[in-house]
């Protein structure tokens, strides 16, 4: 298990110092001087220009040799220093990243936690009951075929806009101060419920369809075939082929993360729900690059943080990994 | 009393139609009769193996009657045979290496499968233990997971499986065909040693490798095509068998117990017929050298002498 | 006997319900893709009528907040949906084939490195990347676009074929052709790829549809072409000009119901063909 956690960790080191120089590259690489492309592309009055001209000058250090850039870029990094907003000027990125955390985790954590949990349970079902099987297997293909943006766009539409039920942009009401109270909490879950059920619907229709041709495959595997020979009732024969499909799912969504979380990036945009999706957009609008550097390596870090955690549940409920009977 | 099976027809239904995998299979095991079941892969051995246990779409039951002491097993109907099943019909799959659930421990597995046929683990423990005991196993697989065993070691485990009940009925499935020559050995003792201690009473042991079943088999039943060529005991079938398949048959070995694979069963001129639409009558009438017209008619399976059986219309 | 396969496959392909109904929705888009823009009457970006009418003979798909035509709009998308898919799709196949039969036939070293590049790249969240890659572009078309998503999308496709390829390489067939003297890369096109194909194939497709998932996110979040017109674009400028508060559905429906439909269309062609080409999964 020691092993197998830590070749996955070497990998995840790996992607982490791949990403940080694709970060550190990518500006390099395009034609001309960044600073000049991007101050021009501003439109600023000429005095907050040259003020951002040499902020941008001091923080590419395009002066010094490339290998110093680089080491300075990791320095710097690893104060915990991704540069200054623009957009925001002067606030320092890592603070703008910062108050958009907890709204990232409050959608995202119950929505795949859900999702995953309610598409197994339903997929294996409709591995078994037959008219379940015939709507669940249609209404999954069109979920996971259905792009993250425009389920919340209908149901925002539906929900939102003609029903009148539901907010459509926001975390909280204009008029409420965040704090600790019934109200506020109220006002807070009563914003996040559509950004929430489009996600986990979207999500739902993938976990449903893989758990139930999982537990197919797994109905027709040697251990299930040996059972029911031997006169094993279905219960038993399910139970074991659930917890064997099961593995292959917590595999899945580690695999799912990236998908994921550009569906909730998507998603915190319909709804302009404030965490790192409606940054993002905020960003490129703006034309604010340290904060979009910022939230890339913001979501590398949590996505790598995110599979080393679901490695270590990997490897705790696989026992060919506990054992370390498997390398990969 | 032991195993009597009649006339029993089990078809593969397929969208091309039906294909005819076994036709009217009529014979009997005695008790305590090991009785080896041969023939070239795709004669059917299998198919009436699985039959007797477990007859699963697309296998479909067409006609015939099994009888297991003396009371008529329901092979037709998956429900009711679960009564039967493992308690007093067992089988040893092919795949026996891979027969175990991966993400559970041996002996939780057992529990839960006995738990289902309302037996209680802990009353049958001391006589699993001394099971395994018998097959050189430690009692410690019992709180291992399958994959810390070997591919060997695993089947051993399932042979112990399959007959901690006691049934009446083994079905073995080829389960020395993925194994080296001194494996071979020691499971085909096991499982004489099964039925000379009482675990199981009649015991069909199906391999492709007749010379296998000269160590262990009483009786040797060889079929062809979906059909009984012949059955009789070991040493005449070895010795004067009078079909004229399994004469080929044997004759393609070079020396009897000598041991040969499957390759030198293709010493025989041409190729089964395809069991799909196969031609009426003696379905080895092709390869046959002594065939004549009658062949066009399917033969009989009759006693020729007591206990040897041929279905061939030049020796009845 | 090829024939006879060949044959064989067209008579399960001809029956399979599921490849029939994607196949017929997936060839409807195509067709509204080639023909769509001919009927269209006005520029997709040009102010040409009244702003936020609801669809009219005059505009059958309504018009923007600022009077564009949504059905000119819609209908020069769904080529440029098209557009991304084929080329996303199969420079991501290509990729895929590419670094995962090397890496699966040769083995040893070669392997180890490629099959630790495609874990970095798989783990990496693809849009992230192309968020970052798009951002720093001032020129942004339809085919970069396609460019860097193909670049992007192969990993799972190169582990996949790589196991694929590492079944194939034990067998008969390959060592013949390996004893008979011919180049690793001839064995390769002409032994090893001919007998997945129907597998390459059905890659080919999941890739179509995640490029055109892909591109229509990167559209929405802004980062789409500069030039030109994609649906993704659509929900994108819907939203930033509150097509939603307006409750202007004309505008906010038609481009994901497209990208719902030809993905669905794929994803239940992909499961069609499987059925088809894997017989143990065919009904009886």
């Amino acid at each position: 298990m020691g092993r197998y956690l830590g070749r996955k960790l070497l990998i995840y080191l790996l992607t982490f110092f791949f990403a940080v120089t694709i970060d550190w590259l990518i500006p390099r690489l395009m034609p001309g001087n960044p600073v000049d492309t991007m101050i021009a592309r501003m439109a600023l009055r000429a005095d907050v220009a040259e003020v951002l001209r040499s902020y941008y000058i001091r923080a590419f250090q395009l002066d010094l040799p490339l290998w110093q850039q680089y080491l300075n870029f990791w320095i710097a990094l690893f104060r915990g220093d991704l540069g200054v907003s623009t957009w925001l000027f002067p606030q320092p990125v890592i603070a703008v990243i910062y108050r958009a955390v907890p709204y990232d985790l409050l959608l995202l954590l119950p929505a795949i936690l859900l999702s995953w949990i309610a598409g197994n349970q339903v997929g294996a079902m409709a591995a078994r009951v037959r008219w379940l099987d015939n709507t669940i297997l249609p209404l999954g293909y069109i979920l996971t075929a259905t792009p993250y943006m425009w389920l919340a766009l209908l149901l925002a539409w539906a929900l939102g806009h003609v029903a009148g039920l539901f907010p459509i942009a926001g975390a909280y009401s204009f008029n409420i101060r965040p704090h600790l109270s019934w109200l506020f909490i109220q006002d807070l879950l009563w914003h996040w419920f559509l950004p929430f059920t489009s996600l986990f619907l979207v999500m739902f229709g993938g976990w449903a369809i893989g758990m139930r041709n999982m537990i197919i495959y797994e109905l027709e595997a040697d251990y299930s075939r040996y059972l029911e020979a031997l006169g094993a009732p279905q219960r038993l024969i399910r139970k074991y082929a659930f917890r064997n499909a099961m593995l292959p799912q917590i595999t899945g969504l580690a695999l799912q993360l990236g998908a994921i979380v550009a569906g909730a990036l998507a998603t915190e945009i319909v709804f302009a729900y404030p965490g790192t999706g409606y940054l993002i957009l905020q960003a490129v609008q703006n034309q604010d690059y340290f904060l979009l550097q910022g939230c890339f390596l913001f979501i590398i870090t949590g996505v790598l943080l995110a599979n080393f955690i679901i490695d270590i549940i990997y490897a705790l409920v696989d026992p060919r990994t506990r054992l370390g009977m498997t390398g990969e | 009393m032991g195993l009597r099976v009649e006339n029993l027809r089990v078809y593969y239904r397929t969208l091309r139609g039906y294909v005819r995998a076994l036709e009217g299979a009529t014979f009997s095991v005695a008790d305590g009769e090991i009785m080896g079941l041969a023939g070239e892969s795709g004669c059917g051995k299998t198919t009436l193996g699985h039959s007797l246990i477990y007859l699963k779409p697309p296998m479909t039951y067409i006609e015939g009657r099994v009888f297991l002491d003396g009371r008529e097993v329901p092979i037709w109907d998956m429900k009711r045979m679960n009564e039967f099943r493992f308690r007093r019909i067992s089988i040893i799959p092919q795949y026996a290496m891979n027969a175990l659930n991966p993400t559970r421990k041996i002996g939780r597995m057992i529990a839960e499968l006995l738990a289902a046929h309302n037996v209680d683990f802990n009353e049958i423990l001391p006589e699993l233990k001394r099971r395994l005991d018998l097959v050189q196993l430690s009692h410690d697989v019992l709180n291992m997971y399958p994959i810390e065993l070997s591919g060997g070691m695993r089947q051993r485990v399932v042979m112990v499986i399959s007959t901690l009940l006691n049934p009446s009925l083994l079905i073995a499935d080829e389960i020395t065909s993925a194994l080296d020559v001194s494996t071979q050995k020691a499971v085909c003792e096991m499982i004489v040693e099964f039925r000379n201690r009482g675990f199981v009473r009649s015991t069909i042991f199906i391999t492709h490798d007749i010379s296998i079943l000269y160590q262990i088999a009483d009786t040797i039943a060889v079929m062809y095509a979906g059909q009984m060529a012949e059955k009789a005991p070991t040493e005449v079938i070895l010795r004067s068998p009078r079909h004229p398949y399994t004469r080929m048959l044997i004759a393609s070995l070079p020396r009897v117990g000598a041991r040969y694979r499957q390759e030198r069963l293709h010493g025989i001129p041409g190729a089964p017929p395809r069991l799909l639409d196969p031609p009426p009558g003696c379905r080895f009438r092709d390869r046959c050298p002594v065939a004549f017209e009658r062949c066009q008619e399917t033969p009989p399976f009759v006693e020729v002498e007591p206990g040897h059986f041929i279905a061939c219309w030049r020796e009845i | 006997m090829r024939a006879g396969i060949r044959h064989e496959f067209l008579y399960f392909a001809l029956r399979n319900a599921k490849l029939r109904v994607g196949l017929s929705i997936l060839l409807l888009f195509i067709v509204a893709a080639l023909i769509g823009p001919l009927f269209a009457r006005y520029d997709p970006n040009a102010y040409v009528g009244p702003p936020a009418h609801p669809p009219s003979p005059e505009y059958w798909f309504g018009t923007t907040t600022f009077g564009q035509d949504v059905y000119s709009q819609f209908a020069h998308g769904l080529r440029s949906t098209f557009v991304v898919g084929l080329i996303g799709g199969g420079i991501g196949t290509l990729l895929g084939i590419l670094i995962g039969l090397v890496a699966g036939y040769r083995g040893g070293l070669l392997d180890e490195i490629l099959n630790m590049f495609t874990n970095i790249v798989l783990i990496l969240p693809t849009l992230a990347v192309l968020i970052i890659i798009a951002a720093y572009l001032t020129v942004r078309g339809i085919l970069v676009e396609s460019i860097f998503i193909g670049c992007t999308a192969w990993p799972w496709a190169a582990r996949a074929i790589r196991a694929q390829t590492f079944s194939l390489r034990a067998r008969e067939f390959v060592d013949l052709a390996r004893m008979s003297g011919r180049s690793s890369l001839k064995i390769m096109l002409t032994e090893i790829a001919p007998n997945m194909m129907s597998y390459l194939f059905m890659t080919f497709i999941l890739q179509f549809g995640g490029a055109i998932l892909n591109a229509a996110t990167l559209d929405f979040i802004g980062l789409g072409p500069t030039q030109g017109m994609s649906l993704g674009l659509m929900m994108n400028n819907a939203v930033l000009w509150a097509a939603l508060q307006l409750g202007m559905w004309w505008w906010l429906i038609p481009p994901g119901a497209a990208i719902t439909a030809i993905v669905g269309a794929l994803y239940v062609m992909n499961v069609g063909l499987d059925e088809v080409f894997n017989p143990k999964l065919r009904e009886l």
